[in-house]
């Protein structure tokens, strides 16, 4: 009897114990989801149901915002979202070969100017790319190159976080001595790399490209400061647009929800598909190789 | 490159094992001579990147900070010339009242994020970690997607969501008799915007922590949970201190991405009157670059900026590593 009332304190303290952590973390998940949640529920709302009905109620207006949210400017939603892509998809592609390329040469490599540019780039971690944004126009407008797609694109490619994580990534995934054999069978630096260092280090990669596209994709202010012409605005700063006009016309507040609910969507998509080859235990130096 | 066919056979004994057509066509180059050249043909677009975009923008900014613009008779109108200011722009930066005010908004922002961001991500993170929590695949993954968010539009959502006409919150407060809750007023402003950042940034701090916390050897726990240490013990005195390095990390990225405050404001500013247009630096620099057309202004203000982030970086590194120290002796 005693024996059974034992156990059955034991479980309760385990059973007990482990509640409360997963009803803690239920809480963080819920918090989390709460705006998504939200904005998916505000976007099937007519604009006069947004105002009157409980948040979280779904309305009658979803087919009628997503009609006022593609024809809105002559369809340049869709251009934004096109924009944001391209950005995003080919400064994050770019970025990460060059990054990967230079990790692998800072790793694999000794040479004269190494430790140089490995701290130079160490102290560009530092430097919030931000607050190079208006330097980094003026620069371009002396240059004539402020406006353009070059102009959001190039400052965007050059990640020294990126740089940085492929060096680790490469120390401990590309073994000196399969770089040596390589060598020993004739091939070339660059061959070697293509064929040997790439696979080895495509984790590491992935782990890059992910954090490349995700930041190029969130950025606000370059593109904000370079780009002129609407038409070729991401969909950070054509929403932006979207929502400053609509505290004058309030019908427009639908169409920013609307565009915000869909500019997640891919978004989300992407990370849920990516997060089992990322390698994340990167960023907190665990890596094993 | 001195390449004697006598160490080319020596340190490369396959090479005679390789087509002789080669050999004839040009001397075969010194193993070394080769991996001379590689390295820089590896770096060397990063760095021609880095320099073009990095460091010229900072030289430029440095060097038109400590110029100004000078109207000189000639012409119809004169000519704008620029001219050497020394420090005069460095000393408006600090006399601006509005800077100062956008430096104090910055930092009761700061001191509102950056805690309870790296607090909930090591919270998390910890109870993900914890033996026998249930759905931790899905709370990790819910917690991780406002990260995939931009600012932008997550001030958009969470702006929707303190506007008093289509708050749910405020629905509800509503309903009860309550009012509505101040989110856009003076008083909630810094918490409303210091949350927009927490619920952004939770999920990539608490990932950073927990892979950090998953490669510590589960040999590690057992002795401490043999004597008797229930697992809140364990987490914080065992767990904590070894993800130090982690937190170290994310300290800094927390502290860099403060500072960086621009998006979410200025996404909320048509939302609300409480926010100015120099409400952060980062609006002051855009305002004196874009609008009242004070380009050295906005050159020194970005300087001053991009220091102050560097050294603020660099004391929280010198710090844990003073505790670092401290602790182990």
């Amino acid at each position: 009897m005693t024996a059974v009332a034992v156990r059955e304190r034991a479980n309760l303290h385990t059973r007990k114990g482990k509640t409360w952590p997963t009803v803690i973390l239920m809480i963080g998940a819920l918090y989390c989801l709460v705006p998504v949640i939200w904005v998916f529920a505000a976007m099937t709302k007519s604009p006069s149901e947004l105002f009157t009905t409980f948040s979280f109620l779904p309305g009658s207006g979803a087919l009628d915002n997503l009609g006022d949210l593609f024809s809105y400017g002559g369809g340049q939603y869709g251009m934004w979202a096109a924009n944001s892509l391209l950005y995003a998809g080919v400064g994050g592609v770019v970025s990460t070969f060059i990054s990967t390329m230079a990790g692998y040469g800072l790793a694999k490599y000794e040479f004269k100017g190494r430790s140089l540019i490995f701290y130079s780039i160490l102290g560009g971690v530092l430097i919030p790319g931000i607050t190079l944004a208006i330097p980094q126009y003026l620069l371009l407008s002396q240059a004539n190159m402020a406006g353009g797609v070059l102009s959001v694109l190039l400052p965007l490619i050059i990640s020294p976080f990126g740089i940085y994580l492929s060096r680790v990534y490469a120390s401990a995934a590309v073994p000196q001595d399969t770089i040596e054999a390589a060598r020993l069978d004739g091939a070339s630096e660059w061959g070697i790399f293509l064929r040997i260092g790439l696979p080895m280090m495509l984790p590491g990669m992935v782990t890059v490209f992910m954090l490349q596209f995700i930041g190029i994709w969130n950025n606000f202010l370059l593109p904000f400061i370079m780009l002129s012409d609407q038409n070729s605005y991401p969909l950070t700063v054509g929403l932006y647009t979207l929502l400053s006009k609509g505290s004058g016309t309030p019908a427009l507040y639908s169409v920013a929800i609307t565009g915000a609910a869909i500019s997640i969507i891919p978004l989300i998509a992407l990370m849920l598909f990516l997060q089992r080859f990322w390698r994340l235990d990167l960023l907190s130096g665990g890596v094993k190789g | 490159m001195t390449a004697t066919p006598a160490t080319t056979a020596a340190t490369r004994p396959r090479s005679e094992a390789t087509p002789a057509r080669t050999e004839a066509s040009r001397p075969r180059k010194r193993p070394r001579s080769r991996t001379r050249f590689a390295p820089y043909m590896f770096v060397g677009p990063a760095v021609v990147l880095f320099v073009l975009f990095m460091l010229l923008p900072i030289i430029y900014a440095a060097y038109i900070s400590f110029t100004t613009y000078k109207l000189e008779s000639g012409g119809i109108f004169g000519t704008q010339v620029q001219v050497f200011a020394g420090f005069k722009n460095y000393i408006a930066v600090f006399q601006d009242q509005a800077l100062l005010t956008g430096f104090g908004n910055l930092a009761l922002y700061s001191i509102i994020a950056v805690p309870l961001t790296l607090g909930l991500a090591l919270l998390f993170a910890l109870l993900l970690d914890t033996p026998g929590v249930r759905a931790t695949r899905f709370a990790q993954t819910a917690i991780f997607i406002p990260y995939a968010v931009p600012g932008v539009i997550a001030a958009l959502l969470w702006g929707f969501m303190y506007l008093p006409s289509t708050s749910p919150f405020s629905y509800i407060t509503e309903a009860l008799g309550w009012g509505t809750i101040p989110f856009l007023e003076q008083s909630g402003i810094y918490g409303s915007i210091g949350n927009i950042a927490i619920w952004g940034g939770v999920g990539f701090n608490m990932i950073i922590i927990y892979t950090s916390l998953r490669s510590i050897p589960a040999e590690i726990y057992e002795a401490a949970s043999l004597d008797g240490a229930n697992e809140a013990q364990i987490a914080w005195r065992i767990k904590v201190p070894l993800v130090v390095p982690a937190l170290i990390l994310t300290g800094i990225f927390s502290v860099i991405g403060a500072l960086q405050l621009y998006s979410e404001p200025t996404t909320l500013k048509p939302m609300t009157d409480v926010i100015s247009q120099t409400w952060v630096p980062l609006m002051t620099i855009y305002r004196n670059a874009f609008l009242t057309d004070d380009l050295p202004g906005a050159a020194a203000l970005s300087v001053v900026l991009a220091l102050g982030t560097v050294a603020l970086s660099a004391l929280v590194l010198w710090l844990s590593g003073r505790r670092n120290k401290g602790a182990q002796s």
